[in-house]
């Protein structure tokens, strides 16, 4: 037996599977993944029904003035945004790495920071962080500019869409932490990868779904 | 499908670190143009939602594909996804009409 298929072979003793032979945690996580595309399909849907429907500003691309007379600007940050999502997608880059590395622990190539699971769990668990703190900064600068939840039809469909999201990669990072944190008390190897790549399915999956948000919320007027 | 058959077809190659960061240049590359395409005049143009979708679509597909390993995966996985995509793009879809933000004709 070589050496791959060895590892293979001792990672999927530690499996749990099925009639169908897959395992039972990775069947359902790819079936949660799917309840949450209608439950995001719902909400993208809501955001570009009310889309343009907004009755008093601030709007997402276009400039308000207030019968006031208060001059509101557009108040979608494209740039900033647009930080984000590349933060977001560097962050999938770290956790195939920081998979690859547990499922290959000890393998040739797999040597020194590289191929160190604890290096890629904690830039992933970063990426996910700093994300959060750019969503929490535009967040609060909608605030301050007049976009509240309640302002408009805009305000809720996007402050629900995105809190949604925001809230999804929360939960993620917590994830990636806790996995952090046993890697780093007894080690992740080949036995935990069914553990690391079902996290790994769930953090690719809020990268895609907002890969969906960046473009039909931020860029499409 | 015994569960010997099905355990060989779930044994398969994943990228490799270099398909990985080929893809994830792929990703920014294409992040980077709907991004400048937002700031130049193409933005008026009837092309432009379109354009930006397919775009947004390739990167959707590149990350289920790549990064998810779907291309590789078990096709139970494919339509434990895809299934319920389809129920969430036809919603949409229906939503769209409904409240009239797509005419046709």
């Amino acid at each position: 037996m070589t050496t791959a298929s060895a590892g293979a072979h001792e990672a999927h003793e530690h499996t749990h599977y099925t009639t169908t032979g897959l395992d039972n945690k990775k069947i359902a996580i790819w079936a949660f993944i799917g309840s949450e595309c209608m439950l995001f399909g719902s909400l993208i849907s809501t955001y570009l029904v009310y889309k343009g429907k907004s009755v008093v500003g601030p709007f997402p691309h276009d400039a308000w003035t207030s019968p006031a007379g208060q001059l509101f600007k557009p108040i979608l940050n494209i740039p900033v945004t647009s930080a984000s999502t590349f933060v977001l997608l560097m962050s999938s880059l770290f956790m195939v790495l920081a998979l690859a590395a547990v499922e290959n622990k000890g393998k040739p190539g797999y040597e020194g920071w590289q191929g160190s699971s604890k290096v890629w769990l904690a830039a992933t668990a970063l990426a996910g962080a700093v994300f959060l703190g750019f969503q929490a900064y535009e967040f609060t600068s909608f605030v301050h500019e007049g976009l509240t939840i309640r302002t408009n039809l805009f305000g809720t469909s996007f402050f629900t869409l995105t809190g949604f999201h925001g809230t999804h990669v929360a939960v993620g990072v917590l994830w990636l932490l806790s996995l952090l944190f046993i890697d780093i008390k007894r080690g992740l190897g080949p036995r935990d990868t069914i553990n690391v790549d079902i996290c790994a399915l769930y953090w690719h999956f809020v990268d895609v779904v907002w890969i969906a948000i960046f473009t039909l919320v931020y860029l499409i007027k | 499908m015994s569960i010997e058959r099905a355990h060989a077809d779930h044994v398969h190659e994943h990228p490799t670190w270099k398909q990985y960061k080929w893809v994830a240049l792929v990703l920014t590359v294409i992040t980077a143009v709907e991004v400048w395409v937002y700031y130049t005049p193409f933005k008026d143009s009837p092309l432009f939602r379109p354009t930006l979708l397919a775009m947004s679509a390739v990167k959707f597909a590149i990350v289920v594909m790549y990064y998810m390993h779907l291309k590789y995966d078990h096709a139970i996985f494919r339509k434990l996804f895809v299934g319920p995509l389809i129920i969430a793009g036809c919603t949409l879809v229906a939503f769209l009409f409904l409240f009239g933000k797509v005419w046709i004709g």
